[in-house]
């Protein structure tokens, strides 16, 4: 008998399987580009990009109904167990965290207009701090695509680590934006605007961390949605 | 009862509940050896799915758990098997009440050419189970209502078996075999001859027959195994690789060879 384990009988399969993971992927390079280019729209005030970002928000739909419905088609035809079934259930997943993550750049790239169109005296407020978060969640969200392609469960765990500072960073630009408001009422406006920036770069964060918890879920069958960092490590301690 | 040293099993071999337990069971055919080593539990009232490729001794083992492979005169059995802890293999027992308590059933249904009815009471009257005509007819319909298919022929009770369609010939098969009390049931791809729909109703079937009885079923079906089985055993190359829930095995089976079969990776 041959024991080459990489392969299924199926050929079809194989590519089938290949293909809801490449197609996720190039979601991934895509979500990532809208969150870089929004960030970099609001940084450098130059919102000629935001059209764009708001406009290719329906690219990244159609790539989620299109891969979660070849994930619908393998799972109806093939029935697949065990790594094959975890590959298609995290990719489902995912693809949903990706579309999401694809909205908070659409909302960013939406603020990031009213921020320019404001009041130019308090549309730098923050500014440090959307550049750190910012920079942060779009390496997090390359770095949780990549743990998923190499089936790093280090890699993953790296980016769960590194959301427990983006949140921390958010929770002290908030105070730093509070502090704004209560000097100069007339900041109100263009605060809440950057409050709606950060509020939506840290749930990107989110949404890579629940990308890399597929990551694990993938690799090692432990569903570790829910647990803290320290229970996250313990649970892929054997796996890694 | 002597301790396993079978470090080939990956999982959980063994039960707290023991009805059946293979020790250290090796089942030769001539100079070849079938079955290596295999020691596994099967627990009270639970369904465990034997799996595996063909030819990995899966449905030998199956045999050797009532003695049917005594049939077979090349074949030859080492090891124990334990039925409420005492050996099957032991010269003093007698395999026809021992076949009456671990009954089986086959792949292809296989009524005996005489009616509905005296398919059923042919067991209950050789061992001698029934008093009267009465009692007889009694455990015939508490049989075929077990069995799910009393309301299919109650009224044609003396009717030939073998007029029955496949999936009710093989309800009339587990019947036949429940109609004499066994303790366990041995299934030996009970459905793969048969349709969906007929399929659907002996998984019913196994599911609620459980309650009762300790059940163990050889199925290529995977996802057969996957719907009635609460553990699973995988079979290759006549060893035991891995034993463990179900739900486990087709989600994160621990040993390779598991994963490969099931998700479809021999070529």
């Amino acid at each position: 008998m041959d024991m080459n384990f990489n392969q299924h009988i199926s050929q079809q399969f194989n590519a089938d399987l290949e293909a809801i993971r490449n197609q996720m992927l190039s979601m991934g390079g895509l979500v990532e580009r809208q969150v870089s280019d929004a960030i970099e729209a609001i940084c450098s005030g130059d919102t000629s990009s935001a059209d764009k970002i708001i406009q290719r928000e329906d690219d990244v739909d159609d790539m989620e109904v299109n891969i979660d419905q070849e994930c619908t088609h393998i799972l109806v035809r093939r029935q697949p167990a065990a790594s094959d079934l975890r590959m298609v259930l995290a990719v489902s997943r995912v693809v949903r965290d990706l579309e999401r993550i694809g909205d908070e750049a659409t909302k960013i790239a939406i603020h990031a207009l009213e921020v320019a169109n404001g009041s130019q005296a308090s549309s730098k407020i923050c500014h440090q701090a959307i550049r750190h978060m910012g920079t942060a969640v779009v390496k997090m969200i390359s770095d949780a695509l990549d743990a998923f392609a190499r089936h790093d469960i280090g890699g993953a765990i790296e980016v769960v680590r590194n959301d427990k500072m983006v949140d921390d960073q958010y929770a002290s630009a908030i105070r730093e934006l509070i502090t704004y408001m209560m000097e100069d009422p007339r900041s109100i406006g263009q605060a809440i605007n950057i409050l709606w920036i950060l509020r939506a770069i840290e749930r990107i964060g989110d949404h890579a961390r629940n990308i890399s918890e597929q990551v694990i879920y993938l690799v090692s069958g432990t569903d570790v949605r829910h647990s803290s960092l320290s229970e996250m490590e313990e649970q892929t301690q054997s796996d890694l | 009862m002597q301790l396993i040293e079978n470090h080939k099993t990956t999982g959980i071999p063994l039960s707290p509940k023991a009805k059946l337990s293979a020790r250290n069971v090796d089942v030769f055919y001539g100079d070849k050896q079938a079955i290596h080593d295999v020691s596994l539990d099967i627990g009270e009232n639970e369904v465990i799915a034997l799996i595996g490729p063909s030819g990995c001794g899966k449905s030998t083992f199956l045999r050797t758990l009532n003695r049917m492979n005594d049939t077979i005169d090349i074949c030859n059995i080492k090891g124990e098997i334990l039925l409420d802890n005492e050996n099957i293999y032991d010269p003093k027992v007698d395999t026809v009440p021992l076949r009456a308590r671990v009954g089986m059933v086959f792949q292809k249904p296989n009524p005996f050419p005489k009616s509905i009815y005296d398919n059923v009471a042919y067991g209950p009257r050789i061992h001698g189970l029934a008093q009267s005509r009465v009692e007889l007819d009694e455990t015939v319909e508490k049989s075929l209502q077990r069995a799910g298919l009393w309301n299919e022929v109650k009224d044609r009770l003396h009717a030939p078996g073998t007029g029955l369609s496949g999936g009710q010939q093989q309800r009339l098969c587990i019947a036949r075999t429940i109609a004499v009390d066994p303790e366990v049931i041995l299934m030996d791809e009970p459905c793969s001859a048969l349709d969906p729909i007929a399929t659907a109703k002996i998984e019913e079937l196994i599911d609620d027959l459980r309650e009762k009885y300790t059940i163990a079923i050889v199925t290529h079906s995977m996802q057969q195994a996957a719907r009635v089985s609460q553990r699973t055993a995988y079979f290759h190359l006549g060893q035991l690789i891995e034993v463990n829930p179900t739900d486990q095995v087709f989600t994160t089976p621990q040993h390779e060879l598991t994963e490969a079969y099931i998700t479809g990776r021999f070529g």
